[in-house]
């Protein structure tokens, strides 16, 4: 692992709706270097989708608005890109798995189609050519290349997200931004699509930016993690860090919340609360509403990131006084 | 797909029996003695009697039926009582001045409306959209039969461009074509803006941008064939009102097509003119819904898989397989 | 947030459509229709059949706000009382109309299978006649008046408000609440009343809305052709039929029914369209 390929600083993206603006993302830095796959974590609504809609450019144009910050890809800032040179990144370098494979494909045309299509795009290649390498990515996901004349709906859940897989993974991506690619199926389904998606990347040497709320899936998938709350990056770390030594109050919160074979105790401790409406955002710490630890610092500024390790940061003035 | 239209096609021959029943039925609910009608009122209850015996009016309700749809596949569609002439004659006459209003009127509306519709839906919140939205408001809350009016004075008597009624000329079809399509542009813009809205809002559309292809690729490739689907549905229904539209049209320009013959008819309770032009019309617009339902179903794939050789069971099955398969692997 | 939910969805759909100014205006001008409507022998200066044959034809002047048509009669107190008459059709026919689709719909619904196969098959025969030419059919045979003008477009509408119906029924049917309510022997009729009806009804005021617009348009047509509206009684369809005879020469006179019809039915449209915004605001954006 070496240089950043993706380096994200101080991000911060609204939504603005007739009634209110919306605080989806704020003020998120985080890098993902060569190789690398990084876990986004966090609850529904923190603002995970955006900040991968983000780096894409695909975000909703009348609504959303990116309020400051840069996003280096290879060196470059993509918010200063135009359209037309963000078309050639999009599905070329940087690819997108999408949540629900229910949706995710175009009903009235052919899976294979739609493959070939992102190949055409980006590659000076003929018709015939760009469908022989659909029909291999098709295989590669394992499914055989004579359905490339199906249509989506003679496919099921799981096999739609292959198919939602072979297309980002088509023009051999350097990232991979993958917004919960297991959520949707059955736990069966889930487990074959984490290994085939585990199989590629080692194959193919492509950084992935693994958007879910599960945990299991980062310890099994990522190197290292970001745990995201209410649109901000509450504790990143290396995946060993963070499990072993969750810092942050909510991380911690997360792990007691999750149920566990090996321990004896009969009940979970679920987080009190709800997480701030995104439309009024508390003043101080996101978190101090839920936190056990809160005091009157926490209420009245918002903490900033302190690196406890080297690459080990958290957003609580908990550990800083710890470090005392 | 030679299954499903040939099920369409047998299924249209029930709909075509219950109407021709729904007609008869209407007619014998009508208050008026059509026999009185002709004679006059001068006329004995003998006499009157004696027409309604000879026209096989006292004859029951399914044998009047029957006598009505054994002479339509003879292609006998009985006299008009009026004026005594066969009715299939004067319509088979008619019948060209109806479709030609009615085809261009829809073929109008729908190369008119779908444009607008997907010009003000891809220009969202911008003056042009208001714009398009508010101007298909109006014209869809609009009269017909009054913009004909309004156009024709101001064309016709004012400038003296187009002529006032008939259609001796190409140029007297203008106006008629345009008042007809005038509301259903808008009906079809309306349906397009919203479906194609609609339709930009799917997770397929962001998995198309995601792949970098241009906005031009994704709204008039991956967004547009979509949002047609629904408004093909659309083109049934007014392909449907223009039809029943093509009525009052007919009777301000002057246009001697079906519409003015059922109008005539209903007016003098000329039986055998009623029945059959609203069969006629009827059956026209079965065929045409017929059609529509055949395209929307060659478009869309989901649709046409359910009537293909390989149905959606197999494809199930196969599925099946190759999860296990791949699970083996 | 906690305020909200505890709302009724009532005032959740108003507070919604509160937020949309055409359709409140439209709210507002459908009011002042109706009350016009209610009103009309006090609002209007002169009576609608009071003629002046000397006075004919007459511009717009301060006695006659509006001038005078081929009769001599006040145009402008004809419109009030048209009123009337445009809106009784717009209403009654959509009541009619609307029961009759919202039984049938509910039935077909409800019970599926071969009942729902029988009620959509009749109605595909109904509406293979298209609605206008039924209208004009049946009010031919029914005789013209307003009276009957109102059920010919009433039986007209039924199909589209029982296939909304039906639809909805159909999407309701299968939730949980309806599931738990036989659980505890609930009579069949008295799930559809108490629990399918109120929870399909959303779709159906839309339509309902609308419908009253389309209603008062095919209306005015039935006038225009003489099938509606007898004369002399004034109604905006039959002011336009009477104007066009000095349409040459008059134009406006038939300008002003014909705004007026315009005016009304694009409010039924507008606040349709905001009711929908309203009651799904997912489409607004």
């Amino acid at each position: 692992m070496g240089e950043n390929l993706l380096e994200i600083k101080n991000l911060s993206v609204e939504y603005h709706t007739d009634d209110a603006v919306v605080y989806a993302v704020n003020n998120i830095s985080f890098e993902v270097k060569k190789g690398e796959s990084i876990g986004l974590v966090g609850e529904t609504g923190a603002g995970k989708t955006t900040i991968a809609k983000s780096v894409l450019g695909i975000l909703p144009q009348l609504q959303a608005k990116i309020k400051s910050g840069e996003i280096y890809f290879e060196g470059n800032d993509l918010l200063k890109l135009s359209e037309k040179e963000m078309q050639k990144i999009r599905g070329n370098k940087i690819a997108m798995i999408f949540q629900d494979p229910m949706t995710a494909l175009n009903p009235i045309e052919t899976v294979g189609f739609q493959i070939a299509e992102a190949i055409k795009r980006h590659n000076k290649i003929k018709r015939q050519e760009a469908r022989e390498r659909a029909e291999d990515m098709l295989e590669m996901v394992g499914i055989p290349g004579e359905r490339y004349r199906d249509y989506p709906h003679e496919f099921s859940g799981g096999m739609k997200q292959r198919v939602v897989i072979a297309m980002a993974l088509a023009c051999n991506p350097e990232l991979l931004l993958a917004d919960e690619p297991t959520t949707a199926l059955d736990v069966t389904i889930q487990a074959q699509v984490l290994d085939m998606m585990r199989n590629l990347r080692q194959k193919l040497n492509t950084s992935v930016v693994l958007i879910t709320h599960d945990f299991g899936v980062v310890a099994d998938f990522c190197d290292s993690v970001a745990v995201t709350y209410a649109g901000e990056i509450v504790e990143r770390g290396s995946v060993d860090r963070i499990f072993n030594n969750p810092k942050h109050p909510y991380t911690q919160g997360l792990f007691e919340s999750i149920p566990r074979l090996d321990s004896n105790e009969n009940r979970l401790k679920p987080i009190k609360g709800l997480m701030p409406d995104p439309t009024h955002l508390p003043e101080g710490c996101r978190f101090a509403e839920r936190c056990p630890y809160a005091t009157e610092e926490c209420t009245a500024a918002p903490p900033e990131a302190y690196e406890i390790e080297p690459g080990h940061f958290v957003k609580c003035f908990k550990v800083k006084e710890g470090e005392k | 797909m030679l299954r499903y239209i040939i099920k369409r096609v047998l299924l249209l021959i029930p709909t075509l029996i219950g109407i021709s029943l729904l007609v008869l039925l209407l007619i014998d609910l009508t208050p008026g003695d059509p026999a009185r009608m002709m004679l006059g009122a001068s006329a004995t209850e003998e006499q009157v009697e004696e027409l309604r015996e000879e026209l096989g009016l006292n004859d029951g309700f399914f044998v009047r039926w029957w006598r009505f749809i054994s002479g339509v596949f003879q292609g006998d569609f009985g006299t008009s009582l009026m004026t005594k002439r066969p009715v299939l004659d004067e319509m088979l006459f008619r019948f060209r001045y109806t479709l030609i209003l009615v085809i261009f009127g829809t073929v109008f509306s729908v190369l008119l409306g779908i444009p607008i519709g997907i010009y003000a839906a891809t220009h969202q919140r911008t003056w042009k959209d208001n714009a398009a939205i508010f101007l298909s408001l109006i014209a869809v809350s609009m009269p017909s039969f009054w913009f004909a009016l309004l156009i024709i004075r101001f064309f016709g008597v004012q400038l003296q461009w187009l002529p006032i009624s008939g259609v001796d000329t190409w140029t007297g079809w203008i106006m008629p074509c345009a008042a007809m399509a005038l509301g259903l542009i808008a009906l079809i813009a309306r349906q397009m803006r919203s479906d194609m809205l609609e339709v930009l809002r799917q997770d397929y559309i962001t998995t198309a941008r995601s792949k970098g292809l241009s906005n031009r690729t994704v709204v008039y490739r991956h967004a547009l064939k979509n949002a047609v689907i629904p408004v093909i549905m659309v083109i049934g229904g007014v392909f449907g009102s223009s039809l029943g539209g093509s009525l009052i049209t007919e009777v301000i320009f002057s246009i001697p097509g079906l519409g003015q013959y059922i109008m005539t008819g209903l007016n003098n309770r000329d039986y055998p003119v009623i029945q059959s032009g609203i069969l006629i019309i009827a059956t026209l617009f079965a065929v045409i819904i017929l059609i529509v339902d055949v395209i929307f179903a060659l478009v869309d794939p989901r649709i046409r898989s359910q009537y293909t050789r390989r149905n959606k069971r197999e494809g199930g099955k196969k599925n099946e397989k190759e999860e296990e398969t791949v699970k083996a692997a | 947030m906690k305020k909200k939910r505890k709302q009724s969805r009532l005032r959740e759909i108003w507070h919604q459509l509160k937020k949309n100014k055409m359709a409140v205006v439209s709210l507002v001008v459908l009011i002042v229709l109706v009350l016009i409507a209610i009103f009309a022998p006090l609002l209007a200066p002169y009576s609608y059949s009071e003629q002046n044959v000397l006075n004919a034809n007459a511009s717009p002047s301060a006695e006659h706000l509006l001038g005078t048509d081929d009769l001599g009669r006040d145009i402008l107190s004809r419109l009030i009382y048209g009123t009337r008459q445009s809106l009784q059709m717009g209403i009654f026919s959509v009541a009619i109309g609307a029961v009759i689709g919202i039984i049938v719909g509910s039935i077909s619904g409800y019970f599926g299978s071969w009942v729902d196969n029988l009620c959509m098959r009749l109605l595909d025969i109904y509406q293979a006649i298209p609605m206008f030419l039924l209208c004009v059919a049946l009010a031919a045979i029914l005789g013209p008046s307003l009276r009957n003008a109102i059920i010919a477009l009433g039986l007209g509408v039924v199909p589209g408000f029982a296939r909304i119906m039906r639809a909805s029924v159909m999407t309701v049917r299968e939730k949980e609440y309806i599931e738990a309510a036989k659980s505890i022997n609930c009579g069949t009729g008295r799930i559809i009343i108490k629990h399918i009806i109120p929870n399909a009804i959303g779709p159906m005021i839309v339509q309902i809305t609308m419908g009253v617009g389309s209603c008062i348009l095919s209306g005015a047509a039935l006038s225009f052709i003489g099938l509606g509206v007898q004369p002399p009684i004034p109604e905006w369809g039959t002011m336009i039929s009477e104007a066009r005879s000095v349409m040459r020469q008059y134009p406006t006179q038939a300008l002003y029914p014909g705004i007026c019809v315009m005016i009304s039915v694009l409010a039924c449209n507008l606040l349709g369209d905001g009711l929908r915004d309203a009651l799904d605001p997912r489409l607004k954006n």
